[in-house]
């Protein structure tokens, strides 16, 4: 008998617009101590589907059909009674572990809490078990991480905390909903690492829901393809890989651009006469508040000494972790923050010198496209005056009817068009309202585009399609292109040239096939190694020795090579001294032993 | 702890005289002065009265004389009350507005803070909708109408309390004259706590870590108790340091209503008869309080929030 059964299970939710059928008719089984990977875009009801099974949906929300677990029913059974099976025997860890704890109450607390409840243990013999687990799940100093509160820890702590909770009762069946969504891919490589490991020490069942085809790849045995609340194709990961039977399942796996694969690689740039726009030994420094009244302001430095040219119709991809410095870099390089040194030159005239003036024309030359597609939109402006408030700013010279008819054009190319231009913001999808943001970058007829996660935040399908709007865009206005990403696969398919950076500077800038293909610096490699590829075998048969630790703070960084404390190449030299750009094979590293350790062939 | 008190006390001087300096000027810059009556005074009396207060001296020489007196803690001599010093106008006033602010407060804290987080529970239903009615009454109506109502009908047709009054003996022998009182100074209170409590409530019962401690299986009043209310909270605390120094200076209307001899008439009294130095007396007197409330407000944050505890 299967450890959970589930039947024609269905989620409604009642709104004043009417009923809202999320989930509609799942069916699976899933066997003690195997992994169940649920796979959906946003909205196909796959959180919904897991939130009903535990009781959990809002109270507007309805659930039928069957679910059992352990040989009784869940769906119907009275709240009471699910409370002793919730965080009991099945546990579940959520995607944002930077708001899944309690702010206001200590780390020990909190776990102990599920084992006075479900196992009626007295606090001190709690925090003792609180105390094991948080070691099981390789929490340095775990005795002394009872006493914190949750804002002293990173992220990934984090989450090592909110699977240890999990973990507490030794619970048949782990539901994990976008678990490692949140955090920086070398991270969630160690959270997955921590994870198969504990599947395997607690004999747990899991049901992981994500929307990344490569970790379900990689860590799950059995998978099902959602969409519109409806199960598109459901079996092991093998097969359903190798032979993806409904027409969805294929277009979720061919949008997913993939590390391990030759995409079309983009010609490289066109040799220009003068590049679009030359960044030199640019900082930025930001001041924090002061810790006393006479204490200096503490300075952190986002960039250093950052470095890079740009032609017309090039692309230039951005790479790093959270926290790396590369939006830093970009808002200063368009003027959203004061850049502290360096000098940055836009279509050869240099914007240090100018003064005001030339940053006013720069606005007209230079655009971004920013992450969050909504959130970057004025809700109270429809996408017409969004595009044409760029126009009215930086091209006083056109006409009204001129503008009013470059607004519609450009909307028209971005894909938008008759009433769609009258709408609101809201009235539109993400996809639709990056379209909108792209256009209102473009309106002005810059040379330069930077983008700053512009797709981040989007579906892998629309994703996708965004891409190759930006990428069609390019070749026909001959745009340069700044796209910073933490995704390296997209960063890949979309840049001709690609810099990779950690804490603040550019670690190595080398053409895309070469990057990728012979990664030089340790860095770079531990990037694409921690990043999962959506192809069962490759990803089964990968080595895993995901990169340890996290990035030091900026504000105390390394005395020598930033990423030395990480680094197993890492000797007395890295420590020391801060390893400067330099020619190595066809990249620029900034490594002291790129020549001893890079990867041979190519 | 010691250093941030400190810090807090020595940033709140330039705040006072900067109030200070403004109601002084302010008010003699209105028209007319505390001895202007119908009857006009014969010039050489009123000069020497004049004199008297030191009224003939130029302004910035008056202002200093005052800063002076404020910095021994002496407030000056009431310009209407013969023979008072406005140090005493408010030693007499404040007891008893102070009885009836805090009551009050309490009151209102108490059932606020209950009927708030008890409609965040059940939002959307009928009960949340009746209690934020009812709390929307409860500002709106003014306390000029809720007072004469309650004597109406607790006082005249029922006669249970009396109609106003304030009996000096002692604490529980006033009790029935304050009930009334309190109420009317609590009821606005209530309205906005529970407002303020049921809107919070909700945006923390929002929270992923409610939905974590759910999903943990924690019962509702464990959740409620150990997980929301300290955040819930949050806003209502920083609502409460103004509030309770304006409710424990006391209300000229309240106080005209139920006859009682607090200080809020003052406020009003004060500023129309001219009394230059009892006008300066009570708004330094409540500057001095709602810096001091803010201040214990922020010790609070700090006590609850630990992130708060972090940047002080």
């Amino acid at each position: 008998m299967p450890l959970l059964s589930v039947r024609d299970l269905r989620v409604d939710f009642s709104t004043p617009d009417g009923v809202v059928e999320a989930v509609r008719g799942i069916d699976f089984n899933l066997d003690a101590a195997c992994t169940l990977g649920i796979v959906g875009e946003s909205g196909s009801g796959k959180s919904q589907t897991v939130l009903s099974l535990m009781g959990l949906l809002a109270d507007n929300g309805r659930s039928s059909g069957s679910a059992r677990f352990e040989g009784r029913e869940l769906i119907g059974m009275p709240d009471g009674e699910l409370r002793g099976i919730r965080g009991n025997r099945i546990a579940m860890i959520f995607q944002d572990p930077m708001t899944s704890l309690n702010p206001y109450l200590r780390i020990g607390v909190q776990m102990a809490q599920v084992l006075e409840l479900h196992e009626g243990l007295g606090r001190r013999e709690a925090l003792r078990r609180c105390g094991e687990l948080l070691e099981a799940v390789r929490i340095p100093d775990a005795g002394k991480r009872l006493d914190s509160w949750p804002h002293e820890l990173s992220g990934g702590m984090r989450q090592r905390v909110t699977i240890a909770t999990a973990l507490l009762c030794k619970p048949s069946l782990l539901i994990a909903d976008e678990p490692t969504t949140a955090l920086d891919v070398t991270v969630q490589a160690q959270i997955l690492a921590l994870m198969r490991e504990l599947r395997r020490d607690f004999q747990a069942a899991i049901i992981f829901i994500t929307h990344d085809l490569g970790i379900v790849a990689g860590f799950c045995d059995d998978v099902l393809v959602m969409q519109d609340g409806e199960c598109r194709e459901r079996g092991s990961v093998e097969s359903v890989y190798a032979r993806p039977a409904h027409p969805y399942t294929r277009r979720l796996l061919s949008a997913v651009p993939r590390l391990d694969q030759d995409v079309r690689s983009r010609a490289q740039g066109r040799a220009a006469l003068r590049p679009a726009l030359e960044v030199d030994g640019l900082d930025v420094v930001y001041s924090l508040k002061r810790p006393g009244m006479f204490a200096p302001a503490p300075r952190l430095k986002a960039v250093s000494s950052g470095a890079f040219m740009i032609a017309p119709g090039e692309t230039l991809g951005v790479v790093g972790e959270s926290g790396c410095g590369k939006s830093s870099l970009a808002r200063a390089v368009i003027g959203l923050v004061p850049a502290s040194a360096g000098r940055i030159t836009l279509l050869g005239r240099d914007l240090g010198e100018a003064g005001k003036s030339a940053w006013k024309d720069a606005r007209r030359n230079m655009q971004m496209v920013f992450q969050d597609p909504l959130a970057s939109l004025n809700p109270r402006m429809t996408a017409r005056q969004i595009v044409a408030e760029p126009l009215g700013a930086c091209r006083p010279d056109l006409s009204r009817g001129e503008r009013e008819e470059r607004v519609v054009r450009i909307l028209n190319r971005v894909g938008l068009a008759g009433g769609q231009l009258d709408r609101y913001p809201h009235e539109f999808s993400g996809g639709q309202c990056q379209r909108i943001g792209i256009a209102r970058a473009l309106a002005p007829g810059p040379a330069v585009v930077i983008c700053d996660e512009a797709v981040s935040a989007l579906d892998v399908s629309i994703r996708a399609q965004i891409v190759d709007l930006l990428m069609e865009l390019q070749d026909e206005l001959g745009l340069a292109l700044v796209f910073i990403a933490h995704d390296l696969a997209v960063v890949r398919q979309i840049s001709h040239r690609v810099v990779v950076m950690y804490l603040g500077r550019a670690m190595e800038i080398a053409h895309s096939e070469h990057l990728y293909g012979r990664p030089m610096h340790p860095y770079t490699r531990a990037l694409i190694e921690a990043a999962p590829i959506p192809d069962p075998e490759v990803e089964r048969a990968r080595k895993r020795e995901p990169l340890q630790g996290e990035p030091p703070s900026p504000l105390n960084p390394p005395a020598g090579c930033a990423f030395s404390a990480r680094c197993s190449f890492a000797i007395d030299r890295c420590r020391r001294e801060m390893p400067e750009l330099r020619a190595v094979s066809r990249s620029m590293v900034a490594c002291h032993r790129a020549e001893e350790i890079a990867p041979s062939g190519a | 702890m010691f250093r941030y008190a400190l810090k807090r006390v020595l940033a709140a001087i330039p705040t006072l005289l900067i109030l200070i300096a403004l109601a002084f000027f302010m008010i003699r810059a209105a028209p007319g002065g505390p001895f202007d009556t119908e009857k006009t005074l014969h010039p050489e009396i009123e000069a020497k009265i004049r004199a008297a207060y030191h009224l003939d001296e130029p302004l910035y020489q008056q202002f200093g004389r005052y800063l002076w007196g404020l910095a021994q803690g002496d407030f000056g001599p009431s310009f209407q009350y013969i023979d008072r010093s406005v140090t005493e106008l408010i030693r007499e006033g404040f007891p008893v507005s102070l009885q009836l602010g805090a009551c009050a407060m309490l009151v209102a804290l108490l059932v606020g803070v209950a009927a708030g987080g008890w409609a965040a529970l059940r939002q959307n239903r009928f009960s949340d909708h009746a209690v934020m009615a009812v709390s929307m009454t409860g500002i709106s109506i003014p306390n000029f109408v809720v007072g004469p109502l309650l004597i109406l009908v607790f006082a005249v047709h029922l006669d249970l309390l009396p109609a106003g009054g304030w009996p000096t003996e002692g604490f529980f022998q006033r009790l029935p004259n304050m009930v009334m009182p309190v109420i009317a100074l609590a009821l606005p209170q209530i309205a906005y706590i529970a407002r303020l409590t049921r809107g919070s409530m909700i945006e923390v019962l929002r929270s992923n870590f409610i939905r974590m401690a759910r999903a943990q299986g924690l019962s509702q009043p464990a959740i409620l108790l150990r997980h929301a209310l300290k955040p819930g909270l949050l806003p209502v605390l920083s609502y409460l340091g103004p509030a309770t120094a304006a409710v424990i200076t006391g209300s000229v209307v309240i106080e005209q209503i139920f006859g009682v001899p607090g200080l809020g008439r003052h406020f009003v009294q004060g500023a129309l008869n001219r009394d230059y130095t009892l006008v300066m007396g009570v708004v330094v007197f409540y500057g001095v309080l709602i810096i001091l409330f803010n201040f214990l407000v922020d010790i609070c944050y700090g006590l609850l929030d630990p992130r708060a505890r972090q940047q002080n």
